[in-house]
């Protein structure tokens, strides 16, 4: 029998810690046993990027990350963007824009453009396009989302 | 998923014990973007997972223009590509590099995962070939070193023995007037595993146009990557010309030996490889020369 694993790391900035399954990806940590939810699972094989959340900074798809794997790391997901007093810019151009419809895409697509704006802050649509493919949307046809990346890329410009 | 022991190895040593007590009952995680699907689907059963992530031989990165590139198997592809002077280097290898699934699978896999798991379609294998590749092995009887062109055997299957594993590859450093280039045919623009995979290499005399070397390996027309001898034979010790690559393409698809699959035809395979060939040999032409 595994025994259960002891896994130290920071969560959204604060120190975290849990007693785990080897077995157990990321995600099914996160959603079931510490309540953050915000994470979402599509296809649990890496194709749809529902679960994209990042690892010491870099995008992954939690899904294909074990738990286990996270000691010593830090770990963001959507939990820890918007700020007690206000959404972060993504979250607020995903709104007005109208780029969610059911909403499951949506953790995963906004994590996945902060990484992209944090690498680079002015991308072209093409590159936004680009660095987007490992997120599948059903409802939207993407076009919204696009619009939304990029606009909230520019009122990140001009507010730094 | 199934219950499996977690070990994080420390060492080379640790990682060699383990896997040789073990033996099939353990393998590799590096990125586990293939491994943990595997786990997943239950298409492997596993007693022990041995990350080597924590191994400081197997994530090694580094460059220079006496031994080339040292880079540890279980290095992520988006390390090797956001490193300026690696990245452009070796614009050969990051053709491969930054396709590899999107963005969120190039944060987790690793080249030394993606030639381990042999695939017959893994995209960094052809251009890995085209690079003369060296896999530096560690095993209980210490290290070795096999040419990448020797070391997938079967789908899936490579020369790893019982005990071993994958520490590093050895790329040489580009020589003068050297040129690579990678192209794969998929159905849509990213996202999706090669129809044929195609990795040239030349190098080019003083005179910028006599081929003095060339290299062609071919992915996903065959049961393990193959190389192309006849088709690099047709380009090298003659000044470059439409009609010497138009040769070495069509050398290049006689030696295909697909299969039919969802994913295309043997005779659209066959076709593609000829005019993947004569892309990448285009590609690293201008490379060669500096042009682009
Ligand atoms: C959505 C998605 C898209 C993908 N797209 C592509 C693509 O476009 N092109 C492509 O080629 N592949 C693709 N893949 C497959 C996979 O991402 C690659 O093969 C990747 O490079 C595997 O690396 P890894 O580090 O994740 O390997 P892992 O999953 O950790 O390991 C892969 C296999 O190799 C073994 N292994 C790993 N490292 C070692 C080592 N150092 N020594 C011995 N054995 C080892 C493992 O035991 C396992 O059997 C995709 C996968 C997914 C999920
Ligand atoms: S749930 Fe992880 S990629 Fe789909
Ligand atoms: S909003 Fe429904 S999947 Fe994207």
């Amino acid at each position: 029998m595994a025994t259960r694993i002891h896994v130290q790391t920071t969560l959204n900035g604060e120190a975290a810690e849990f007693l785990c399954d080897s077995r157990q990806s990321l995600l099914e940590v996160l959603r079931d046993d510490l309540g953050f939810t915000g994470t979402k699972e599509g296809c649990s094989n890496g194709n749809c990027g529902a679960c994209s959340l990042q690892i010491d900074g870099v995008l992954v798809d939690s899904c294909l990350v074990l738990a286990a794997e996270v000691d010593g790391k830090s770990v963001n997901t959507i939990e820890g963007l918007a700020s007690p007093a206000q959404l972060h810019p993504l979250q607020q151009k995903f709104l007005e824009h109208a780029a969610l419809q059911c909403g499951i895409c949506t953790p995963g697509f906004i994590m996945a453009a902060k990484a992209l704006l944090e690498k680079n802050p002015k991308p072209t649509e093409h590159e936004v396009r680009y660095w987007l493919a490992g997120n599948l949307c059903r409802c939207t046809g993407y076009d919204k989302i696009v619009r939304a990346v990029l606009d909230a890329a520019e009122s990140m410009e001009a507010s730094a | 998923m199934q219950t499996f022991d977690y070990v994080a190895a420390q060492t080379v040593d640790e990682a060699v014990s383990l896997l040789a007590s073990k033996g099939d009952q353990a393998r590799v995680l590096a990125g586990g973007t293939d491994l943990i699907v595997q786990l997943r689907e239950g298409r492997r059963q596993l007693e022990t997972v041995v990350d080597v992530k924590k191994i400081p031989e197997a994530n090694v990165l580094s460059y220079d223009a006496q031994n080339g590139l040292h880079l540890g198997a279980a290095v992520a592809c988006h390390r090797i590509y956001n490193d300026p002077v690696i990245s452009k280097t070796y614009p050969g290898l990051m053709d491969a590099f930054t396709l590899i699934g999107g963005i969120q699978i190039q944060g987790r896999a690793s080249v030394g995962g993606n030639l381990c798991n042999s695939s017959p379609a893994a995209d960094s294998t052809p251009t890995l070939i085209a690079h003369r590749t060296m896999c530096v092995i560690a095993g209980p009887n210490g290290q070795r070193v096999v040419p990448v062109e020797q070391f997938c055997t079967a789908p899936g299957r490579n020369v790893l023995e019982n005990g071993e594993f994958l520490l590093s590859l050895r790329v040489p450093a580009p020589p003068n007037n050297f040129g690579a280039h990678y192209l794969r045919f998929i159905p849509r623009n990213e996202m999706d595993i090669a129809v044929v995979g195609v990795g040239s290499s030349l190098m080019l005399g003083d005179d910028k146009s006599t081929v003095t070397d060339a290299r062609i390996a071919l992915g996903a027309v065959a049961p393990t990557p193959l190389v192309a001898v006849e088709a690099a034979a047709a380009l090298v010790g003659k000044p470059i010309s439409d009609d010497t690559i138009a040769a070495a393409a069509s050398a290049a698809a006689s030696i295909a030996r697909p299969i039919d699959d969802m994913r295309g035809t043997v005779q659209q395979r066959i076709h593609l490889t000829g005019v993947l060939t004569r892309r990448t040999l285009q590609g690293a032409l201008s490379r060669a020369r500096g042009e682009s």
